[in-house]
């Protein structure tokens, strides 16, 4: 894991898209040439970037929503957004 | 018939003309092409477009031909959105004007993937069969950009350009691509007619994977590459289309609802029209797409070999062409006893005189 700035602000770029997958019953997250399926954390996260709250924002947001403690919080959203960032599906601004 | 009933589709791909102002000598287009008049109308394939979502699939892929060449290209893709599917553009950018991008961007097109024949001029509109071509893929490419779609440049890397490989990458990031594919030729449809002009030799597929590799190691987080290793030289075959009738369809021009864009070279197959039948039944009850799913088909040695799962046999429109059976262990595979031949093949098409290339015609 590599450690995230708390300043930047993590964004769903043009050309990646939430997508509720009616007829399997589940959320997805649509990427040219990949389609992701997001277990509940994954969707709690993806949610919360709304293009404006900062990396610290959406780690304290989440803890508070979810009664967790932010080290464990901060660790797992550095995680998954590394990981997708890696692979240029999310972008740090 | 497998013992269990299919998940449902995640990917379509829509042919939706064999028309192409390029001809490249590797299309993967069957030699045989369905003309204009032929073509599904625009009512037709949104129509297709819903029923694909209702099925299950999530990413659509615009492919041909040129889909450009259809004038109702932005009514396609607009329709395609409002059915919800992700939509990909694979094109090679003739045809796309400023003011055509601006209005597929309008219609919601998600994503753009621009074919690349070379890194110059000199070698791209000799490999297109299009002069001027590469030029005006490059301002495409800037347009495409600039209007903030997301890039992908796809590469078909052969003997004759391989050595361009390094040049490509470096002009995929300049380019702001987000992602490149890298893919070594693949010899179906029109491309078999270019076995000998085409196929790289072993050594030069063993560098292409080891200049991927590199790439990938110092673009992380600046470029995704995806990578087709070469067909004919490996030693064990590919997971094509990750499983027959598992996660894809493809249709054609006129209709035709096929499990792989090759599948037509199976003369022991039928194929439905989307005219006729819906395209959930196809998928479902399709003989065609029964005809290879699960393992009961398999034969020895895949039958009972532990990477069954893993490659489901390879491909089986390889079969069909090098082994003369569809059902036949894929002959790249080591274990298939036709393995020595498909080296040998592959050695004479790779070391031998370099033949004239056979451009491939619009039908």
């Amino acid at each position: 894991m590599s450690a995230i700035e708390g300043h930047r602000i993590p964004t769903i770029p043009r050309g990646v898209r939430l997508h509720e997958d009616k007829v399997r019953g589940m959320w997805v997250l649509l990427a040219p040439e990949r389609t992701i399926t997001l277990d509940p954390i994954g969707l709690a996260i993806l949610t919360a970037l709304d293009g404006q709250r900062s990396f610290e924002d959406v780690v304290t947001g989440l803890a508070a929503q979810y009664d967790a403690p932010v080290d464990q919080v901060r660790a797992d959203v550095a995680d998954f957004v590394t990981g997708l960032a890696d692979r240029r599906i999310l972008e740090l601004v | 018939m497998p013992s269990t009933a299919p998940a449902p589709p995640i990917a379509m791909l829509a042919e939706l003309t064999y028309r192409c102002p390029l001809s490249c000598p590797y299309c993967s287009n069957p030699v045989e092409m369905a003309r204009k008049e032929s073509e599904l109308e625009t009512a037709t394939w949104i129509d297709v477009f819903e029923q694909a979502a209702r099925l299950g699939v999530l990413q659509l892929h615009l492919s041909g031909g040129e889909p450009a060449s259809r004038r109702d290209l932005v009514t396609l893709v607009a329709g395609a959105r409002k059915a919800g599917l992700y939509t990909n553009l694979i094109t090679s950018a003739i045809g796309l004007t400023q003011r055509r991008l601006a209005e597929l961007d309008a219609a919601g097109l998600d994503h753009i993937q621009l074919s690349l024949q070379g890194t110059d001029a000199d070698m791209a509109d000799r490999i297109g069969g299009y002069q001027g071509g590469f030029a005006r893929k490059m301002q495409a490419a800037e347009w495409i950009v600039e209007a903030g779609f997301p890039l992908t440049l796809n590469a078909v890397v052969h003997r004759q350009n391989l050595h361009q490989l390094p040049e490509a990458i470096d002009l995929a990031v300049a380019l702001k691509a987000r992602r490149m594919e890298v893919a070594i030729v693949q010899f179906h449809g029109w491309a078999m007619l270019n076995r000998g002009a085409m196929m790289p030799t072993r050594a030069q597929a063993d560098e292409a994977t080891r200049i991927v590799a590199q790439a990938r190691k110092r673009l992380k987080g600046v470029m995704v590459i995806d990578y087709v290793p070469a067909d004919y030289h490996s030693d064990y075959p590919k997971r094509c289309m990750g499983g027959w009738g598992s996660t894809g369809l493809n249709v054609t021009p006129d209709g035709l609802v096929l499990p792989c864009h090759a599948a037509q070279t199976i003369p022991s197959l039928e194929f439905e029209n989307v005219h006729d039948v819906p395209l959930a039944d196809i998928w479902y009850n399709g003989a065609a797409f029964n005809a290879y799913r699960g393992e009961d088909w398999m034969q020895a040695p895949c039958k009972t070999c532990d990477r069954r799962t893993k490659d489901f046999g390879g491909c089986r429109c390889q079969a069909m062409a090098i082994a003369g059976d569809a059902a036949a262990t894929d002959p790249v595979c080591i274990k298939s006893p036709l393995h020595a031949k498909m080296t040998a093949l592959a050695h004479e098409f790779a070391e031998g005189d370099t033949p004239e290339l056979v451009y491939r015609k619009s039908p």
